[in-house]
């Protein structure tokens, strides 16, 4: 059987403010349990709840980059359910009167195409606590720094048909989100969480198959990983004639499969109603309109600006705008070479290649944007070739100092001399007789490939150094003879 | 076991039997007796016939409402106003180790 998958995400991302969602706890990833907390956040009686006015602006911030309606008058709803790390027995969030209404992004897939996927909602919501499991006189351990942390979850529609495309609308709304500086990003810690909702149905079936859905995953790998085994369960059991049970389930990366996590029947039932102990939040245009106008260039703005300004190609434009901090490289070292092509050539090449075999991220290399522009001028002036670059390169990253200090005390010095390279090549020609030979009695296509072997002899003599650009014509020309 | 009251679809199911009332009951962690449960059966249905009867007044056009209070949400600025008072805090529950309130074992 044909099936197709269905998904639609919930991301969950931590909004960046100093202070909690309802209180004035500070928020911070690994203080001291139970440091960061209020009676408030214990859910003490009589301590009441005040909205937090930065999580609102992030909320409409984030509203408007996603092209959605603003709710003008929102609502906060208690979702009852009871766990040790909920104090209060409900969470803080909203249901019927989000901050944030419908919107959509388009999300660029790696193959160039291009897909829209509607965003349903966006609410705002506040953390729960963490339970600790491990033995504590075999009870469990509750740190409530986490508590009324504030979210913005944002739910998509089910418009997702692939892993791949799941995994490129989560990082747009991660590049979103770290561009408008409402969220950190950082998924190890938690920051951006993300439920899957899964279901297959057979290809052209209009009706959705039951789903199950894949709570709390937080990389982007995972997210591929955990689809891509999800579906092949479900595939599994349809294909056996059996049915899928709806139910939330976890994904566990060590053994790379999904388990069950709760089937309680009455799992869902949250009995939502308003918070009395908050009024409705009511927004005038004039403050949505005045958010609208701070916002940012927005990756695919930028993405569009790369190719107008620097005459990028659509993926690399893409590429290098998929992150704030890449884009910032990118245009910083371009402001010394000038040289769009180049730039971008070596940022998403030898650059990435370096940063990704030490997993580190751009904004922590230890090469500068200002000096690894000073090492592409040295490319482009014809100072070192391509080849020689890469050296450089790899001792700059190992702090042997600038560019030009490397250059300078190794003596990579690019051959540009005609009258050096041509004597090089004279000897290399004399020594190759039958090479030389064979090269002039073949035809014109066997000589292009033949001509390889001599490039490399030269490029070997010269310890790299020879000018490439030069070296061809004045090869083949004397190779003629 | 129908629903009591579906966010979605309000809908409201005017008499409730005794598995309805142990469903409530359970989802708020209450433990009843079966007398216990007879009576909140009685008085609950009873609650539900006051919401029939206001079901038949015409809300055509009428937005429902979240709060009685015709105010709007004050907003706080975002500082950090709030010290640390673990030990005060802590010093309310019955157990605590390592800075942490303890509870019986949950697993999920």
């Amino acid at each position: 059987m044909n099936w197709e998958v269905v998904i639609g995400l919930e991301i969950h991302t931590q909004l960046s403010t100093k202070s909690k969602l309802f209180s004035g706890a500070a928020v911070g990833f690994g203080a001291e349990p139970n440091t960061q907390t209020t009676l408030v956040d214990l859910g003490m009686p009589g301590a009441l709840p005040v909205f937090n006015k930065e999580a609102l602006r992030m909320a409409v911030m984030f509203g408007h980059a996603i092209n959605a309606e603003i709710g003008m008058t929102s609502v906060f709803a208690r979702k009852n359910y009871f766990y040790p790390d909920l104090p209060k027995g409900y969470q803080t969030s909203q249901m019927d009167h989000p901050i944030v209404g419908k919107g959509y992004l388009d999300v660029m897939l790696e193959d160039g195409t291009t897909s829209r996927i509607g965003i349903t909602r966006a609410h705002l919501e506040e953390d729960a606590g963490k339970s600790l499991h491990e033995d504590f006189q075999g009870m469990t351990g509750i740190d409530l720094n986490r508590s009324s942390t504030p979210l913005l979850e944002i739910v998509s529609e089910p418009d997702i048909r692939s892993a791949k495309e799941a995994v490129a609308y989560v990082k747009m709304i991660h590049s979103i989100v770290t561009y408008l500086g409402i969220c950190d990003g950082n998924m190890a810690e938690g920051s951006m969480r993300c439920d899957i909702n899964l279901s297959l149905r057979p290809k052209g079936q209009k009706e959705y198959g039951t789903r199950t859905e894949i709570k709390n995953v937080n990389s982007f790998r995972f997210i591929e990983k955990a689809i891509y085994t999800e579906i092949e369960r479900q595939a599994d059991i349809l294909e056996d004639g059996g049915r899928i049970i709806q139910e939330t389930r976890l994904y566990d990366p060590e053994k790379n499969e999904t388990r069950s996590m709760r089937s309680k029947e009455d799992a869902n039932d949250y009995r939502y109603f308003p918070c009395p102990d908050l009024l409705p939040v009511v927004l005038t245009q004039e403050y949505v309109d005045n958010i609208k106008a701070t916002l940012p260039e927005l990756p695919s703005q930028k993405a569009a600006r790369f190719q107008s300004e620097h005459g990028l190609s659509e993926y690399d434009a893409n590429v290098l705008s998929s992150s704030r901090a890449m884009a910032d490289f990118f245009e910083n070292a371009n402001n010394v070479v000038k040289d769009p092509k180049l730039t971008a050539n070596w940022v998403m090449g030898e650059l990435s290649k370096l940063l990704n075999q030490e997993q580190l991220d751009i904004e922590n290399s230890p090469v500068s944007a200002q000096t690894f522009g000073e090492l592409l001028v040295r490319i482009k002036d014809n100072t070192i070739n391509g080849k020689t670059a890469k050296d450089v390169l790899q001792a700059m990253w190992d702090g042997e100092g600038s560019a030009d200090a490397i250059i300078e005390a190794k003596g990579l010095k690019q051959v540009t001399d005609t009258g050096a390279i041509e004597a090089m090549i004279q000897t290399i020609l004399d020594a190759n007789a039958t090479q030389v030979e064979q090269y002039r009695a073949a035809d014109e296509d066997k000589q292009k490939k033949m001509i390889g072997f001599f490039v490399g002899q030269v490029m070997k003599a010269s310890q790299g150094k020879a000018n490439p650009g030069l070296v061809n014509p004045i090869l083949v020309k004397m190779l003629k003879g | 076991m129908a629903a009591i009251y579906d966010n979605q679809n309000i809908r409201w199911n005017m008499s409730i039997d005794k598995q309805d009332v142990q469903k409530i009951a359970h989802l708020a962690r209450l433990a009843l007796t079966e007398a216990d449960a007879d009576q909140y059966q009685l008085s609950l249905s009873s609650v539900l016939s006051l919401v029939e009867e206001m079901q038949s007044v015409n809300t055509d056009g009428v937005e429902p409402l979240s709060n009685p209070l015709e105010m709007t949400q004050r907003l706080r600025e975002d500082v950090v106003t709030e010290e640390n008072r673990r030990d005060a805090f802590l010093a309310n529950a019955p157990q605590t180790e390592a800075g942490l309130f303890l509870v019986p074992k949950v697993i999920d």
